[in-house]
């Protein structure tokens, strides 16, 4: 069984009036390990598709099964805690607690899995040196670069060894030279064996991953290998 | 132990808003403070009364006569008597007293060579009046039973006496004059200080033969009579022995109320009681009022504070908060918030309360009884709680998606 599995999803918002059909029968695979990005324009649903992802909502319709369990049918609290241990978001405003250095900054999804705070600290310290901070750990966001910012961030999304990373526009945020550092540093997670799923509408930075979904109206309008798989790599490392 | 990193939480959002917090907080300390104020005087008053009235026992009674309430001039009122024959017949007759010391009380002028001094006042007594009241000799005696029946002219004094006269390190046996009467000190009382209005330092015990020679007719039909009962049990009935007595005696008709005053330590203590009780729940109705302002400052600065934290309590959720956890942490600052401002009030209404009784002579020093110090911190609590909940469910309520993107 694939890691996630999207059967059939729709999203309807109710606007009064009008419905809005943000997803309109998606179906989607993907493999452990894998590194996709999904793309499209404004209004195609992607941004719909990466919050029921990382089930910050629930579909109207279908089957959302991530490592094994059917999420759509999970309430409020349950989904708070597969949030909490399954998906490690990445934002494009970085939302980093403000007057907070970066090891508390990191600790936060600790914090709510309820372990103790010696544990917290000693996982936070290294994944901000896994991400290259470990001389900045007491610094707050005030202090740090927009791409420190950034690994911060994703320090934090590591932090509990989470099923998929989830990065929504990483670097729209940031300069072009910083750009590359963090999708270098995605480039380093997914060869480490993290299954990487990227948001953007950017084409370059969608070139990074090694599979291209493409979104419009809300439904795939193709699904390929990007150039990266085709260079001698195998899609899924195993 | 989330408990614990929200208390952190919530310490540190504090902290960052400093000046708001602390003038979000102001109506509870005022409330809190103004009610400790209070308590701790009124309480200090009862506690020192209590004292004095268990110094002189639950076997204690006094007897007064009325005091004169018609205020039509020239019209005789009944002519309210109470004398030092009464007070004997009463020992005589009435089962159950153990001791019966009259006194009368009036003002004269001290002299002593070429000093003089107005003492609080004079007291007329027997030998008895130290074991009935709650008092006794420092150095020499008091007056003795010898000395009355011989009418000697003798006197014991206060302690502050001793310095306004001038007498010295070795008072006794000196000679004052009581106004035109000379006498012989043969006793200084212990310092007792001033209390509830009363200079018990500034007062002259002379026999009571003499005062009556002093006062007049006048003052010696209103004698005190201050007994002590055999027994607390026994005081009841030694009180309606005492009213039907004098009754008989002062040929009162059973219509006609008494024309004098029975206080049992009983009674005494539950009258002040009562009055303190009174102005206690007064004052803590006022006090209500403010603590209810000061909750709705809690619960608008709290609303504020979700708001601008709508982005932060977004990011909360998405990394695994759920509503509980959110609801937590704000009710936990809103409750911090009035448990601090609680305490300061406390330990404000304290030194509010210390420094009033200090300022004022005579007055017993504030108390601050264990009940008052709970009942701050569980107002305050339960303030916060109840302010804090609205705001902390509508933090908790967001929705992750719409947090997020909020600017």
């Amino acid at each position: 069984m694939a890691l996630i599995e999207l059967h059939g999803i729709r999203k309807v918002y109710d606007m009064g009036a009008e419905k809005v059909h943000a997803l309109n029968g998606v179906d989607l695979a993907v493999e452990k390990g894998e590194y996709i990005a999904i793309m499209g324009s404004s209004g195609s649903g992607k941004s719909t598709l990466m919050n029921l992802l990382g089930c910050l909502d629930t579909p109207s319709e279908g089957h959302y099964i991530l490592n094994g369990v059917a999420v759509e049918k999970l309430d409020d609290s349950e989904l708070a805690g597969i949030r909490n241990k399954e998906i490690g978001f990445v934002f494009q405003t970085f939302n980093l607690l403000a007057r907070t250095d970066a090891l508390h900054n990191v600790e936060l999804p600790l914090i709510y899995a309820g372990l103790s705070r010696t544990e917290r600290r000693d996982r936070a310290r290294r994944a901000l040196e896994r991400v290259g901070l470990g001389q900045r750990m007491h610094h707050q966001p005030n202090e740090l670069s927009g791409g420190q910012r950034q690994r911060v961030a994703i320090a934090r999304a590591l932090v509990n060894d989470p099923s998929i990373l989830l990065a929504d526009e990483p670097t729209g945020n940031l300069d072009s030279a910083t750009s590359e550092e963090i999708m270098h540093l995605f480039d380093e997670l997914h060869q480490a064996g993290n299954t990487v799923v990227l948001v953007t509408h950017e084409a370059d930075i969608a070139e990074h991953a090694w599979r291209r979904v493409t979104l419009r109206d809300g439904k795939v309008i193709s699904d390929q290998p990007t150039a990266r798989a085709g260079k001698g790599a195998v899609l899924a490392p195993a | 132990m989330v408990f614990l990193e929200n208390f952190r939480i919530a310490i540190a959002a504090l902290r960052a808003n400093l000046m708001r917090s602390i003038l979000t907080t102001l109506g509870i300390i005022i409330g809190v403070a103004a009610v400790v104020g209070v308590v701790s005087i009124v309480q200090g008053l009862q506690y020192t009364i209590s004292s004095e009235l268990q110094g002189v026992g639950a076997t204690f009674i006094a007897v007064s006569p009325k005091v004169d309430r018609s205020n039509i001039p020239g019209v005789a009122a009944r002519q309210v008597k109470l004398t030092y024959e009464d007070g004997v017949a009463l020992e005589e007759k009435v089962p159950g007293i153990r001791l019966m010391a009259p006194a009368i009380i009036g003002r004269a002028t001290l002299k002593h060579r070429d000093r003089k001094h107005d003492p609080f006042l004079i007291l007329g007594a027997t030998d008895v009046y130290q074991d009935v009241a709650n008092q006794s000799v420092d150095r020499g005696r008091f007056l003795s039973k010898v000395d009355i029946d011989n009418h000697r002219k003798v006197v014991v004094i206060g302690p502050k006496i001793v310095d306004e006269l001038d007498l010295g390190s070795n008072p006794l046996g000196q000679e004052i004059y009581v106004d035109a009467y000379p006498a012989t000190v043969i006793g200084v009382m212990e310092k007792k200080g001033q209390n509830l209005g009363m200079d018990w330092d500034d007062i002259v015990y002379v026999p009571f033969s003499a005062a009556v020679s002093l006062f007049g007719r006048n003052v010696a039909d209103r004698v005190e009579l201050r007994l002590q009962a055999q027994s607390p049990e026994s005081v009841e009935q030694v009180k309606d022995g005492i009213a039907r007595l004098l009754r008989q005696r002062h040929k009162i008709p059973a219509s006609e109320p008494d024309d004098f005053e029975i206080q049992t330590q009983d009674e005494i203590l539950k009258s002040v009681n009562s009055i303190l009780g009174s102005v206690t729940a007064v004052v803590g109705g006022v006090v209500g009022i403010a603590l209810l302002v000061g909750g709705i400052g809690i619960m608008n600065i709290m609303l504020v504070s979700v708001t601008e934290r709508t982005r932060e309590i977004g990011v909360r959720k998405a990394v695994g908060a759920r509503r509980q956890d959110v609801l937590m942490q704000f009710l936990i600052e809103a409750v911090t918030l009035s448990l601090i401002g609680g305490g300061i009030g406390l330990a404000l209404g304290y030194g509010l309360g210390a420094l009033i009784s200090k300022m004022i002579p005579g007055f017993p020093p504030a108390h601050v009884p264990l009940w008052a110090v709970v009942l701050s911190f569980g107002f305050s609590a339960v303030v916060g709680i109840f302010f804090g909940i609205y705001p902390a469910a509508k933090a908790s309520r967001l929705d992750p998606i719409d947090a997020l993107r909020y600017e």
